[in-house]
């Protein structure tokens, strides 16, 4: 096919949920041989979008042509006949599987005799695939034990063994490192060249001038317009997105970092666990933003879930006020002042089939413990006064979570920790997966509660974040302390500490 | 009515009062109740005195299911508490041939209580503690259990003449079945500490998500422990009704396969197998269809050989009816019908 030929066409699609306008009359141009990225913040109905591209859910109304025939797209399956095929955020794969099995996993190849499962037909079909995208792995080795990053090559190898035309790839990247991320951009640029038309969503916006051709922005369900990537620079973009003017958040200048004579409100001495952490001392103090520099694997979040007792450590004591205190569980944490906002919400953080209210008064109400209810009409307040505080897009405090985006429920999980009011606040990757606008109201809400007095230990993979929001930057490499730096150090001295004073020649 | 039948206590309300409708079309004195030799009397109190041990083991296992977690051994649990409180009051008679107890009775139901309290918490520990699938850990007690009220009585039937041990399975109090009495007080317990005490969130938090329960603080390995621990309360309070009405213990049938009938009434109430979602007012409506069941078996005359057969084939009837996706099957395929017509 020529590339640049139109091989979807989705126009005037609309869908509503109860209390929600979804889509309303968004169209969509997915061309031979492009990459597309579609943006918006979160509850724009990229989600949505996708779901009616992909036959998961039917829309109200619009049309959708594929190679110029009207179609209608009813299930995963269906559309993967007609050459749609999707991957989302996290890899899909059987861990208990080899990666051939995998691969080929729905369409075995068949023995003539008895019908048995060729084995060596399969495993021939997988490294054929993986060869032609350029991916080296042994098609033998079990799925489980490959990394994200090949994990997430070869699900999209997989998306693409039955001749997909279209393909789309859903946050990709939302946990991979940087060098993963490029692995993946080679195999986006290879299928492309192939002529498959590929839709991109992410919340990077460098990976998007990366490798897209073109952009579509919705906004509210609705859509902003189509856009080559030459002709929108990325404030345009994200002025696109966000309906206005972005106001960043910044430390004030006036905000003082805390004199080293004042006690710390929390403070770790040795705090250790075999295989995840090496022994290690941290303090932080009231009003204070401690941020948490590391490469993945670095013992950020192991350093967080010992903090909050949610790992066991085997050495050291944790410290409040000075005085060492019992914190084997996380209801011990909870007790003494301390909140944790988990990096996997999905995992750890919302419990899908209860509302928005009670995912907001959990913790509070564990705290308070089993017989001091929370008044109906006390939960209420509470949590609407959250969901306005915060913003939280939802049809109602009543509502199940689930049905809330991903940036609205880590919005909720937030308010459900600053509903205990807490002297200390973990927050682990607070703005994965969240978009621009809302990532921008977290850190200033991170800066808001610190300048009100909380101790905040800030973790994030974006080093640039760390920077802008931190008065003191604890830089991990290789589960141990690298170092601490002053929050205006720079982001240049945290790579150099990150890097471990390596020089580009020593690598 | 659209609003009503998708109140979440419908459908077992509807099967309930189908299967009451079957029954007094078959026999019309069905739903009379009258007053007799001081208390209630007729069908249906019979069916809520019988329902009452069922009712009380399904709530212990609605709260434990509503944990994600099941307990097989409330079968065994019933034996044992039966045994123990058979064993304690004693088939004796004193010497002015009067039947009398060994122990005194409050010492002997007291025991058998906490000898099943003590199987609950067993359970509990090895599901909380030992990490053990509750199918697994609850499995050990539903073999080792009746294997221990065996070895209680002797492997013996033992029949019990002291005629204040009969009041709890067959006694009345103000007209009603005493065993009625108890599973009420024990629903409507249960019923406050899940609406009026923060038990009811986190019970559906931690089998909504129960990692996620663990990190807002919610001590989940305490209330899990708990529930396990009540769950065996709880059959062995029922193990005492069904001992005291049939006047003996018998460690070989008592309670078997009670835990099958728990689950199905737990189910037949709404609350969901995968966790989160429970409701003790719909495990009730359960208990009382299967038994009403049961007795819509006897009624019919179906002989003992195919009871069980029918039974299987009514409860896989309810099932279909309750559930959501077969109604709408339904609904598909009878509506082009119905637009024919």
């Amino acid at each position: 096919m020529n590339p640049g030929a139109i091989v979807l066409e989705a126009r005037g699609i609309s869908r509503a949920f109860p209390g929600v306008q979804a889509l309303a009359g968004v169209d969509l141009t997915l061309r031979a041989g492009e990459v597309h990225a579609l943006m918006g913040q979160n509850g724009a109905g990229k989600s949505t979008l996708i779901k009616v591209l992909t036959g998961l859910c039917a829309p109200d109304a619009g049309t959708i042509k594929l190679l110029n025939s009207e179609v209608s797209l009813h299930s995963p399956q269906q559309a993967q006949r007609l050459g749609i095929s999707a991957v989302h955020q996290e890899s899909h794969l059987l861990p208990n599987l080899s990666v051939a099995e995998n691969i080929c996993a729905g369409r075995y190849p068949r023995r003539k005799w008895l019908g048995g499962i060729d084995w060596p037909e399969t495993r021939r079909r997988a490294r054929e695939l993986l060869g032609r995208l350029g991916i080296d792995v042994d098609v033998t080795q079990l799925a489980g034990g490959l990394s994200a990053a090949v994990q997430q090559l070869a699900t999209v190898a997989r998306a693409v063994a039955g001749d997909a035309r279209v393909l789309i790839l859903d946050e990709p990247t939302s946990s991979l490192d940087a060098d993963e991320v490029q692995a993946l951009f080679r195999l986006i640029r290879t299928l492309r060249d192939q002529g498959v038309a590929i839709l991109f969503v992410t919340h990077f916006l460098d990976q998007v001038y990366e490798v897209c051709d073109r952009i579509t922005v919705l906004r509210n369900g609705r859509l902003v317009g189509e856009y080559a990537c030459g002709k929108l620079d990325a404030r345009g973009l994200v002025a696109a997105m966000v309906g206005r003017e972005l106001v960043e958040a910044h430390k004030p200048a006036t905000h003082a970092p805390a004199a080293d004579e004042t006690p710390a409100v929390l403070a770790a001495r040795g705090l250790a666990r075999r295989g995840a952490l090496e022994a290690m001392d941290v303090e932080m103090k009231a009003g204070e933003v401690l941020g948490l520099a590391g490469l993945l694997g670095s013992g950020r979040t192991e350093l967080a879930r010992l903090l909050f007792a949610l790992d066991r450590r085997d050495g050291g004591e944790i410290l409040i006020d000075d005085r060492a205190v019992r914190l084997e569980e996380p209801a011990d944490a909870l007790r003494l002042g301390l909140a944790f906002c988990p990096e996997d919400r999905k995992q750890d953080g919302i419990v899908a089939e209860l509302s928005v209210r009670e995912n907001i008064v959990l913790a509070l109400q564990a705290r308070s413990g089993l017989w001091k209810f929370l008044a109906r009409a006390e939960q209420r307040a509470l949590a609407d006064r959250m969901v306005a505080a915060l913003g939280i897009k939802t049809a109602g405090i009543e509502s199940p979570i689930g049905q809330l985006s991903g940036g609205n429920q880590q919005k909720a999980i937030i308010a459900r920790w600053l509903a205990t009011q807490p002297r200390v606040l973990i927050l682990d990757e607070p703005t994965r997966g969240v978009d621009v606008a809302a990532k921008q109201e977290l850190m200033a809400e991170v800066l808001k509660l610190a300048a009100a007095g909380t101790a905040v230990l800030f973790i994030s993979a974006e080093i640039e974040e760390v920077v802008r929001v931190s008065d003191r930057i604890l830089v991990l490499r290789d589960r141990a302390k690298a170092g601490e730096l002053p929050g205006d150090a720079g982001e240049d001295a945290v790579y150099s500490l990150i890097a471990g004073g390596m020089t580009a020649g020593d690598a | 009515m659209r609003r009503l039948a998708q109140h979440a206590l419908f459908w077992p309300s509807a099967t309930l009062a189908l299967l009451l409708l079957v029954n007094a079309a078959f026999n019309p004195s069905f739903l009379a109740i009258s007053w007799r030799d001081g208390h209630l009397y007729g069908n249906l109190i019979d069916i809520l005195n019988r329902a009452a041990p069922l009712m009380i083991v399904s709530l212990g296992m609605t709260l434990v299911i509503a944990i994600r977690g099941l307990d097989i051994s409330v079968g065994a649990v019933v034996a044992i508490a039966a045994a123990v409180a058979a064993l304690l009051v004693g088939g004796g008679f004193s010497a002015d041939g009067t039947a009398a107890s060994e122990y005194p009775l409050w010492f002997a139901l007291g025991a058998a209580l906490l000898a099943a309290t003590v199987c609950g918490l067993w359970n509990g520990v090895l599901v909380v503690k030992a990490g053990m699938q509750p199918i697994v850990a609850t499995l050990i007690l539903m073999v080792a259990g009746r294997g221990v009220a065996q070895l209680l009585t002797g492997g013996q039937i033992i029949t019990v003449y002291y005629p204040p041990y009969y009041v709890l399975g067959s006694g009345f109090l103000l007209g009603v079945p005493v065993a009625l009495w108890i599973a009420v007080l024990l629903w409507a317990v249960l019923q406050w500490l899940a609406t009026r005490t923060a038990l009811g969130l986190f019970i559906r938090a931690i089998g909504g998500n129960p990692d996620a329960a663990r990190v807002a603080g919610v001590r989940a390995a305490d209330i899990a422990l708990c529930v396990y621990t009540f769950c065996g309360l709880a059959a062995g309070l029922a193990g005492l009704i069904i001992s005291s009405n049939v006047k003996s213990a018998d460690a070989n049938s008592a309670g078997q396969l009670l835990e099958l009938d728990a689950i199905l009434a737990v189910t037949l109430g709404g609350t969901a197998l995968t966790g989160g979602r429970f409701s003790l007012a719909g495990t009730v409506l359960g208990a009382l269809i299967i038994q009403t069941l049961t007795a819509t078996i006897y009624s019919l005359g179906v002989p003992p050989e195919v009871n069980l057969v029918v039974k299987a084939a009514l409860v896989f009837a309810v099932m279909l009816l309750q559930s959501a996706e077969f109604r709408a099957l339904l609904k598909r395929t009878l509506r082009p019908g119905a637009g024919a017509a």
